[in-house]
């Protein structure tokens, strides 16, 4: 069944998958059999990796690669007469045939043809031989018929693999012209076949019966199994591909195929010669990420590099900033940055073309992929370890790939290529040194130009207001960035008008919101992990990605996209030789009666110009707006800088040139982030920069356009790793960004590609807006004797303002809210709730356009479900207790259990006192407990005091971003429960560093449920366009309830950029959501929650009719405790004691749970009579009745240019859905029985020893009985010792995941990732299998992100560990032999000892605990982040403390390593990492 | 907003008054003026709110964050500048405004709030001090001519806002000075009248012509007006008094408010008053009906000029000492307030009807008064608490009911509101096409605050008229 075609807010284009792979390669015998088996093998061990729809046989995909089974393709066609050439003379086609007899033909037809035409031989065609009763019904309705066609080879061996690429390349082509939609070619080589559909992993070999044949013989088998987002997986889909096999998510995909397709014309090629066309586009339209990624590989290995090469090209390591590399492979590394830009992760990638097999990870490492070599000589590499059996002294070594970093073997030689060796290999081709040494330019090394004089004082001003700058912006944005350096940061939500709602002249900028990374692929943290971040990209002409010459790399390097004046002038004042640039006009007539015609004319003949300009030879363009006056209006930048990207791209031009804007508009990050993302290389913002030169500032005139310049990179980062985008050539070009407001024929026009889920205005809107803000600039009456500031507009945007922009929350609405709340007065309510409603022809929001349909016979109130009833759907918003003051915390979970409905505790961990109730009877136990990035406080003991468990995915007030408390905000309080010391700062990562994928997500709620079985667990996630998509995935992983929230909800502190401009409106994540949900089948899977300015009734009854079941509210509830929108959250210094943690501010709190009691009750009851003005008795009869939703007209300049019909289309299917208990998940077997054993301990406390075997998919090992000593024994859980059990075998990921104290899990063998998560207080030890012969501490024992969240406990670990050691760990002791990259980091509490390797990046934004390393060769501080810890000498008590601790390794693990140092105690050299911060606090202790 | 937890650290601090002892002996302003210094402490208490409810509190949308902000940086310049962006009289209302944005203030909800009222009346005199007076001239003259009827604070600052868009203007005022209100209903102790001579000059620079004694409608006829005129603003005030038509009421003694302030205010102007027509308190006991700030101005009054006892009396109940729950912030708070003049010595009461005035020899004697309660929205005698206070003089503080009747308003056949106010539109337009009217005359009594924004938006009424071909006008006219 191929994808549904767009209907509704669901776009087919925005499918993800992730998944399981591995491959297995034998490199000592010939081709067996037995490898064919133990790649099948590696798919059922890693199927839970893997998902399936709503019909259990089908599986979202699974697949396998083996080389070609000659002896059995021999023998079967021999039966049909068929005489087989040579193995190797010969290409096997996997074909994907019609169903239908006539079109399948045709298909067969086509491909011989193309065999033919390519002067091969057709020997013919075989049935591939399957059972189809072995996948269920959804996957036979979509199933193609498969055949082989055997190719014979008629060209010399060196060009058959390459001929028949071109085969297949025409076949495709040719079927595609015919209309033959369905004819599909999973592999065509000489060398490989692959067998892969919609079967489950365990079932493939049944359904491909080639696959269970004794002579089915291969060295190599690599093997995928799938998760997607939809029900509507499609053969095809299923991996592996024709040369990889991916798990992850290729993140810069959008940008990727833009500039990809940009390049085809310059593409040429001496071996394809004419045949290129054929080939073209070169990433077929609507495949996948690993789709598009496979073509481009395929294509470039065609063309003559080879697969390491290609590999390395498009998946480059990390290289700028690493001095260690070797310079010949950073010079590689540069060139390829000339001709292409990273195609980035996260991916963990498996890759061959039948004589080398590899793999690799991208930069960040984010996708799992460990290998076992065997002495018998097998390697193995797959998702996790334990996948194949081996015995264990047969295992050599045992590792895990690292970030960047790339496994080959080469199965000819039979031998393993390292990471060195490969690269040295690629890197040595070409002088690739010399070329950039010859031909790339450096504007530093540009002599200095003269630059334009800057603007006379009146002359700024104009500009100001013909920019529509406003007062807050001079104070609000650019004050801070120029004297800080820093983003500005603001708190609460946006309650402001959408751009197309504002009847204030917007910029376009304002119309396009900024999307961002969740659940499918993880944002990055640019702050701590900047050493795979670069706003380094290169400007100016490409050249032919097919072939390799000096002249590519004549390009002009920029260090990051904002160029001051003089930069620009030294591009523009003509001093690069050989580098032509030209400066258009971005301009149009501002005296005009047809303002939109002007604007197009402009457009078009500005597209024109830059045409011409790059036909003349032009290799940089400068877009232009300097030349504005009375008569000539600047074209909003962002528009004109599309307009020529994009028409640049359809003429085939566009990579003959880079593109750089100078302009006036761009005034903070998310102007600058919009400008790249629609193909900007460089913009010079000359007007902020003079503003801020003119601004009175305290800070020296020199530095502020470096501060301002900083600002913006910094920003610009963030905003890149919301999406995790780790390169500036990645993000340019790649419009990550919705538009929300603008017209599809706009979009379609100038934004191609643009999701813009409402349509909006037009170009004569835009010219109109423009101009309105021209006419204020240029008027003659202005006066302009006062300060800059004087003659500009208020703005209003970020706060309310009186004369400035339009807010929900004003004066009116929090005063008359408080009155009602205190007063229990309905009366106010009313006047609150009018002021909301009626939006009139002033709409804020998307619901504010919309009436609801009444019904003609309304019925009576008394019929409506109780108040009651209603409020038990409403839950409070997840405030943090630090953000947010013990008194306001509690006060709303007092009220929300007093009437039934959900508080949240947010991130902060709670308080263990909140879990019992008062003596009154009254409860602060917050009902929902949040799961979030930096887990603080998460606790088996928390977890299981919770009716639900909330993985907060994002935020709407900052999607994509973490989080940070300030250490000043940390008293005692907090500090204790959130595990850490009073006084130091918590970072919350951007993302759960066990969540970067969906099959991660999957694993967390099987953790999260195996602990607490009784609670649902929801995931939170912000509206975007494709969170639908997502919601499905998220449905799939078997999470309860899923959460939408708005772009528009509060915040105790984000950058300001984030608050305006990430996320969309929640009306359309709900739709879009509820939608995409219903038409996969999953809508009664989960309960659809949705928050953000919640603020009535009626806001309610629109959020059930689009699909929700719950509602949550979180400012309004604030308010009626007290709030006044102070909007100083971040800086403590709340007046109402809400937002601060200031004693004496805090008792400055006057709320009552009667206040938010008496609002919510208002809300439900104002519900109910529109409920029964509506007809409906239940909440459950109207959830999802989008048809009882009509648009209103309006008198408004912009709104009525809006269509809504995507959004109200009533999608079918049964709404108030009630999810299904899933706990029965849990029930595992392994579980039972250690549940069993532990039975006289968990009821009376009595010790237990007991064994048990483990394979990888025992998952969550231990967590459900943590979960049962949390529930008896509370957060002291037994004493040490009471459980004792002893494990072997190879352990699935989260083994001793929130083990509590009393437990010891000793394990023989070796674990994946996630060991200890949350650990709880539990002992883990883990040590190889006695008989081993390898080195413990040379080979991983552990997977990566180990003792995420720990907040006590100890582990005790023989071996080395994967990326992310400790990560946020606040209590836990670790003994472990080797690291990978970021250990230890933001870790604020514990001790980690390390006897061995560490990666890079070591401690980074660790801010408490303390770490002893080995450093026997004095290499930490070059591995270390010491942005904010200090490496110090051991003193005699860190020496007593560390020798306790290897000496208790040692005897739980009997490690030679320890063994080792402790007897040669005297000459190891120990380095301990001690935070600033930590130090500080400790010290200031000591003092006190 | 320098300091965020500014309002921790410093408390408020009210201006200071001269002693009581020492002010009573003139008739010169009873406020010091703050230090500089100290107001820059005081502006340092504002939080700059995400919602600055003292915007809600303040007609003229003072930008309070912005200049608060600058005077704690010590911006005083910029400060002011951002103050007159606003508001053409600072120097007044930072002396007579009640200050309804201080009792929004944020601070106010359970501290007290910033001092908003005195750093204004710092940064006007800073302004005044500093030259920013000087005359704003009209980039262009436009040709068009506005007549502005009233020349008190509504007056004046439609007519300054006029003038500065480059129209012609002339004020019409029936005194023989300049000001309305300003200049002779309050008290030089609350307001120095230098101040206004000092506006009138910069307006007059500024191309306003001022036309002292001229009655329009009796003067000059309103259709002359319309006739020479391309607008006409009406800001006539609501100039006739609340009466209190009881037995006694023809005594010699008792008088209107007004009356006696305007007195009062041309003797301290230099003027000669009639002395068969003088009202003075000198030795007097006196009775002040109405609790209001009128009542306030004749007690302070009374008590310059050496009454032996002033007893003001108000009809309402005493109100609370604190803020009840009902009446929560940011709504203006009913509270008890005690003026300045109050302070210099005055018996309150409250819950008071004056049900007769005794006389002897034609004079005031005493009046005759009951206590009352309210009871269902009126208010009833109580029985048996009948009182009766002895004295000479009887003032008359009890309120406007709207503009003087007869004259310009019939002249003109404006439509009035249920009130008896001029009936206007948004944009102070009347029924009469190129009329507008603001302030008391359209508002009803009220604040000098109010008057000063209804002047600034019948201006912007005026010119939105005056943009509009003259086709368009004259169709309308």
């Amino acid at each position: 069944m191929p994808l549904p075609p767009p209907q509704g807010l669901y776009d087919p284009a925005l499918e993800r998958d992730a998944c399981g792979l591995g491959f297995v390669a034998d490199m000592r015998r010939p081709a067996t059999h037995e490898v064919v088996g133990m790649g099948l093998e590696i798919l059922r061990r890693l199927a839970h990796r893997g998902a399936a729809g709503s019909d259990p046989l089908s599986s979202d995909g699974a697949g396998i690669l083996i080389q070609i089974p000659h002896a059995h393709f021999e023998r079967t066609l021999a039966h049909e007469g068929i005489e087989l050439p040579l193995e190797g003379d010969y290409g096997v086609a996997q074909c994907f045939l019609s169903q239908d007899p006539d079109a399948r033909a045709a298909e067969m037809r086509v491909l011989e043809e193309a065999v033919r035409h390519h002067n091969q031989k057709v020997i013919g065609w075989r049935k591939v031989p399957i059972d189809e009763q072995q996948v269920g019904p959804l996957a036979r309705d979509s199933m193609p018929r498969f055949k082989q066609l055997f190719i014979g080879r008629m060209c010399p061996t060196e060009i058959f693999e390459r001929t028949l690429f071109m085969i297949r390349k025409r076949a495709g082509r040719r079927a595609s012209d015919a209309g033959l939609p369905s004819f599909y070619i999973a592999s065509l080589s000489s060398r490989t076949v692959v067998y892969k559909g919609l079967a489950l992993p365990e079932r493939l070999d049944s359904f491909y019966l080639d696959l269970t044949v004794d002579e089915t013989r291969s060295k190599l088998a690599l093997v995928h199994s799938r998760f997607s987002t939809n029900t509507f997986p499609t053969w095809e889909r299923a991996h592996p591909y024709r040369r990889i096999a991916h798990n992850g998510e290729i993140n810069t995909l959008r940008g990727n195929q833009t500039w990809m397709a940009a390049r085809e014309p310059l593409l040429a090629s001496k071996v394809f010669g004419e045949h290129l066309a054929d080939f073209k586009p070169i990433i077929r339209p609507g495949g996948s990420d690993s789709a598009s990624l496979d073509n481009l590989v395929d294509f470039l290995v065609a063309g003559g590099r080879s697969l390491p090469h290609v590999m390395m090209m498009l998946v480059p390591e990390a290289w700028e900033g690493q001095p260690e590399m070797p310079a010949e492979r950073r010079a590689f590394y540069e060139y390829h940055a000339s001709l292409v830009e990273p195609w980035d992760g996260p991916a963990a990638l498996l890759f061959t073309d039948g004589k080398y097999v590899g793999a690799t990870l991208d930069r960040n490492g984010l996708r799992p992929m460990k290998y076992v070599v065997t002495r018998s000589g097998f390697v193995v590499a797959a998702s996790e370890l334990g996948v194949v059996d081996f015995e264990v002294d047969d295992i050599l070594e045992k590792g895990r790939l690292q970030p960047g970093r790339m496994l080959l073997v080469d199965l000819v030689r039979g031998r393993i290529v390292g990471d060195e060796e490969a690269k040295r290999q690629v890197v040595a081709q070409e002088p690739y040194a010399q070329w950039l040494a010859d031909n790339k330019l450096d504007l530093a090394a540009v002599p200095t130009m003269e630059a334009p004089a800057p603007l006379s004082t009146e002359w700024r001003r104009r500009r100001m207001r013909a920019s529509g700058y406003t007062r807050e912006d001079l104070k609000m944005l650019l004050a801070p960035m120029a004297t800080a350096g820093e983003e500005p940061v603001g708190s609460m939500g946006n309650d402001a008008p959408l751009a197309v709602l504002s009847e204030r002249p917007q910029s376009l900028f304002r119309y396009f919101k900024q999307q961002f990374a969740q659940v499918t692929n993880p944002p990055i943290d640019p702050i701590r992990e900047k050493l795979v971040m670069t706003l380094t990209s290169c400007v100016g002409g490409e050249g032919n990605l097919l072939a390799e010459t000096p002249r590519q790399c004549r390009l002009l390097e920029l260090t990051q996209p904002v160029l001051t004046s003089p930069e620009l002038a030294k591009i523009t004042g003509g001093a690069l030789q050989d580098f032509p640039v030209r400066v258009l006009d971005m301009l149009f007539e501002a005296t005009t009666s047809d303002a939109g015609d002007a604007l197009e004319r402009a457009l078009v003949h500005l597209c024109a110009e830059a045409e011409r300009a790059v036909d003349e030879g032009a290799t940089l363009l400068v877009l232009s707006d300097r030349g504005a006056d009375a008569a000539h209006a600047a074209i909003p930048s962002l528009l004109a800088t599309s307009a020529v990207h994009h028409g640049l791209a359809r003429a085939g031009k566009r990579m003959r040139a880079g593109l750089v804007v100078e302009t006036a508009d761009v005034r903070e990050v998310a102007d600058l982030a919009l400008l790249v993302g629609y193909g900007a290389g460089a913009v010079n913002p000359y007007l902020a920069l003079e503003i801020i030169d003119a601004l009175d500032v305290d800070v020296p005139r020199e530095a502020r356009a470096k501060h301002y310049v900083t600002a913006l990179g910094k920003g610009l980062l963030k905003v890149m790793s919301k999406m995790g985008i780790s390169c500036l050539s990645s993000y340019q070009g790649a419009q990550i960004f919705e538009a929300v407001g603008i017209g599809r024929a706009a979009v379609d026009r100038w934004f191609p590609g643009t999701a813009s889920p409402i349509g909006g205005i037009g170009l004569p809107e835009i010219a109109h807006e423009a101009l309105l803000r021209h006419a204020v600039g240029f008027d003659e009456h202005v006066d302009e004797t006062g300060a800059d500031e004087d003659a500009l507009d208020v703005g209003g945007t970020y706060a309310w303002r009186v004369g400035g922009e339009r807010h929900l929350w004003s004066p009116k609405t929090v005063a008359s809210l408080q009155k009602a709340a205190r007063l229990h007065d309905a009366a106010s309510y009313a006047d609150y709730a009018r002021a909301i409603n009626d939006q009139g022809d002033a709409p804020f929001t998307l619901r504010g356009c919309w009436d609801l349909v009444f019904a003609k016979e309304p019925i009576a109130i008394e019929e409506v479900e109780p108040v009651t009833s209603i409020v038990r759907r409403f839950a409070t918003g997840a405030m943090s207790f630090g953000s947010i003051s013990k008194e306001a915390h509690e006060n709303l979970a007092i009220a929300m259990n007093r009437i039934g409905g959900k508080s949240n505790s947010g991130e902060g961990g709670e308080d263990e006192a909140r879990f019992l109730p008062l003596p009154n009877g009254d409860s602060r136990r917050s009902a929902i407990k949040q799961v979030a990035s930096a887990r603080f406080g998460v606790t088996a003991h928390y977890l299981v005091n919770a009716d639900e468990l909330q993985i907060k995915i994002a935020q709407g007030a900052k999607p994509g971003e973490g989080g940070q408390l300030p250490g000043h905000k940390v008293d005692e309080q907090i500090a204790r429960v959130r595990h850490s010391v009073p006084g130091v700062t918590l970072i919350s990562p951007p993302p759960h560093h066990d969540i970067y994928s969906i099959e991660d997500l999957a694993q967390l709620v099987f953790d999260l449920k195996s602990v607490n079985p009784t609670a649902r667990v929801s995931v939170k996630l912000v509206s975007e366009k494709g969170v639908g998509t997502i919601a499905a995935g998220v449905a799939k992983a078997h999470a309860d309830a899923i959460h939408i929230a708005g772009h528009d909800g509060g915040t105790g502190a984000s950058p300001l950029s984030s608050i305006q401009h990430a996320g969309g409106p929640w009306e359309l994540g709900l739709a879009e959501t509820h939608q995409v949900l219903a038409l996969n089948g999953l809508r009664d899977r989960v309960r659809l929650q949705v928050d953000g300015q919640l603020k009535t009734g009626r806001d309610v009854a629109f959020a059930a009719l689009l699909g929700a079941d719950e509602f949550g509210f979180a400012t309004a509830p604030l308010v009626a405790s007290g709030c006044v929108m102070m909007r100083k959250c971040h800086l403590n210094t709340c007046p109402v004691g809400i937002a601060t943690q200031d004693p004496v501010l805090r008792a400055r709190f006057q709320g009552t749970p009667e206040h938010v009691i008496n609002y919510l009750f208002f809300v439900a009851e104002e519900l109910r009579e529109l409920m029964a003005r509506m007809g409906y008795r239940t909440i459950d009869s109207m959830v999802g009745h989008a048809d009882r939703i009509v648009p209103r007209a309006l008198n408004h300049p912009k709104a009525p240019t809006l269509d809504f019909s995507n959004v109200l289309m009533r999608a079918q299917a049964a709404g108030g859905a009630h999810a299904p208990d899933r706990g029965d998940l849990v029930d595992t077997p392994t579980d039972e029985a250690l549940l069993d054993g532990a039975r006289l301990s968990l009821k009376y406390g009595e010790p237990t020893t007991m064994q048990i075997a483990l394979t990888n998919a025992d998952r969550a090992f231990g967590a459900r009985l943590a979960g049962e000593v949390a529930r008896k024994y509370g957060g002291a859980g037994l004493p040490d010792g009471t459980i004792v059990v002893e494990a072997t075998g190879t352990a699935g990921q989260s083994f001793g995941a929130f083990a509590t104290r009393g437990t010891l899990l000793v394990l023989e063998g070796d674990a994946n990732d996630y060991v200890g998560k949350g650990l709880s207080g539990g002992v883990l030890a883990i040590r190889p299998p006695a008989r081993a012969s390898y080195k413990a501490a040379d080979n991983v024992i552990v997977g990566n992100t180990c003792l995420y969240g720990a907040t006590a406990g100890k582990a005790f670990l023989a071996g080395r560990a994967g990326e992310r050691f400790a990560v946020r760990n606040s209590g836990a002791i670790a003994v472990i032999e080797g690291v990978g990259d970021h250990a230890c980091e933001y870790m604020t509490g514990g001790t980690v000892v390390v006897l061995g390797a560490t990666g890079r990046n070591f401690a980074a934004g660790m801010s408490g605990g303390l770490a002893y390393v080995l450093d026997d060769d004095q290499t930490m501080a070059s591995r270390t982040n010491k942005t904010t810890v200090a490496l110090d000498e051991l003193v005699a008590a860190d020496k007593e403390t560390l020798r306790a601790l290897i000496e208790e390794h040692v005897a739980h693990t009997r490690s030679a390593q320890g063994r080792s140092v402790l007897s040669t105690w005297a000459r190891r050299r120990f380095v301990k990492v001690v935070p600033h911060e930590w130090r500080r606090v400790l010290e200031m202790r000591k003092v006190g | 907003m320098g300091d965020p937890k500014g309002f921790l650290r410093v408390p408020r601090a009210e201006e200071e008054e001269r002693p009581v002892g020492e002010r009573v002996l003139d008739w010169r302003e009873v406020v010091v003026p703050a230090s500089e210094e100290d107001v820059r402490a005081q502006a340092s208490r504002c939080m700059d709110c995400g919602i600055p409810f003292c915007h809600q509190g303040c007609p003229l949308a003072n930008l309070i964050p912005e200049w608060n902000d600058l005077a704690y940086h010590g911006r005083f310049d910029e400060a002011a500048r951002r103050l007159l962006a606003t508001n053409n009289f600072p120097e007044v209302t930072g002396r007579v405004c009640p200050a309804p944005c201080e009792s929004s203030c944020v601070l106010a909800m359970r501290d007290e709030p910033v001092t908003i009222k005195t750093i204004e009346r710092t940064l006007a005199d800073h302004a005044r001090a500093s030259g920013f007076l000087s005359p704003v001239i009209a980039a262009a003259i436009t040709g068009k001519r506005v007549a502005v009827v009233g020349s008190g604070p509504a007056g004046l600052a439609a007519a300054q806002q006029l003038a500065r868009a480059g129209h012609e203007v002339v004020v019409f005022e029936r005194a023989d000075r300049i000001g309305g209100l300003l200049r002779y209903g309050i008290p030089d102790f609350k307001l120095e009248k230098g101040l206004l001579d000092e506006r009138v000059a910069q307006m007059r620079a500024e191309g306003v012509v001022f036309r002292m004694g001229v009655s329009v409608g009796l003067d000059v006829r309103a259709e002359q007006l319309l006739h020479e005129f391309d607008a006409v603003a009406l800001t006539i005030g609501s100039r006739a008094p609340r009466d209190l038509p009881i037995a006694g009421r023809e005594l010699r003694g008792v008088h209107f408010a007004m009356e006696y302030l305007t007195q009062q205010n041309r003797r301290v102007a230099g003027d000669a008053v009639d002395a068969a027509r003088a009202i003075l308190a000198t030795g007097k006991r006196v009775v002040v009906i109405g609790g209001g700030d009128t009542g306030s101005d004749c007690v302070g009054t009374a008590v310059r000029q050496g009454a032996a006892t002033v007893t003001q009396l108000e009809l309402m109940p005493k109100p609370a000492l604190v803020r009840m729950p009902t009446n929560p912030w940011p709504e203006w708070p009913l509270v008890l307030r005690t003026s300045s003049s109050q302070e210099e010595g005055a018996d309150r009461d409250w819950s008071v009807s004056t049900r007769a005035f005794r006389g002897k020899g034609g004079r005031v004697a005493g009046i005759e008064a009951v206590r009352v309660v309210l009871e269902k929205g009126s208010m009833k005698a109580v029985p048996g608490s009948e009182l009766s206070i002895p004295c000479e003089l009887v003032l008359l503080a009890m309120g406007f009911v709207g503009p003087e009747r007869g004259g310009l308003v019939d002249q003109l056949g404006l439509a009035l509101d249920g009130r008896g106010n001029v009936r206007t539109d948004a944009s102070g337009t009347t029924n009469v096409p190129g009329v507008f009217a603001g302030g008391d005359a359209a508002r009803g009594q009220s604040l000098v605050v109010w008057a000063i924004a209804d002047g600034r938006r019948i201006a912007t009424g005026i010119e939105a008229w005056l943009r509009r071909p003259a086709m368009a006008r004259a169709a309308n006219a």
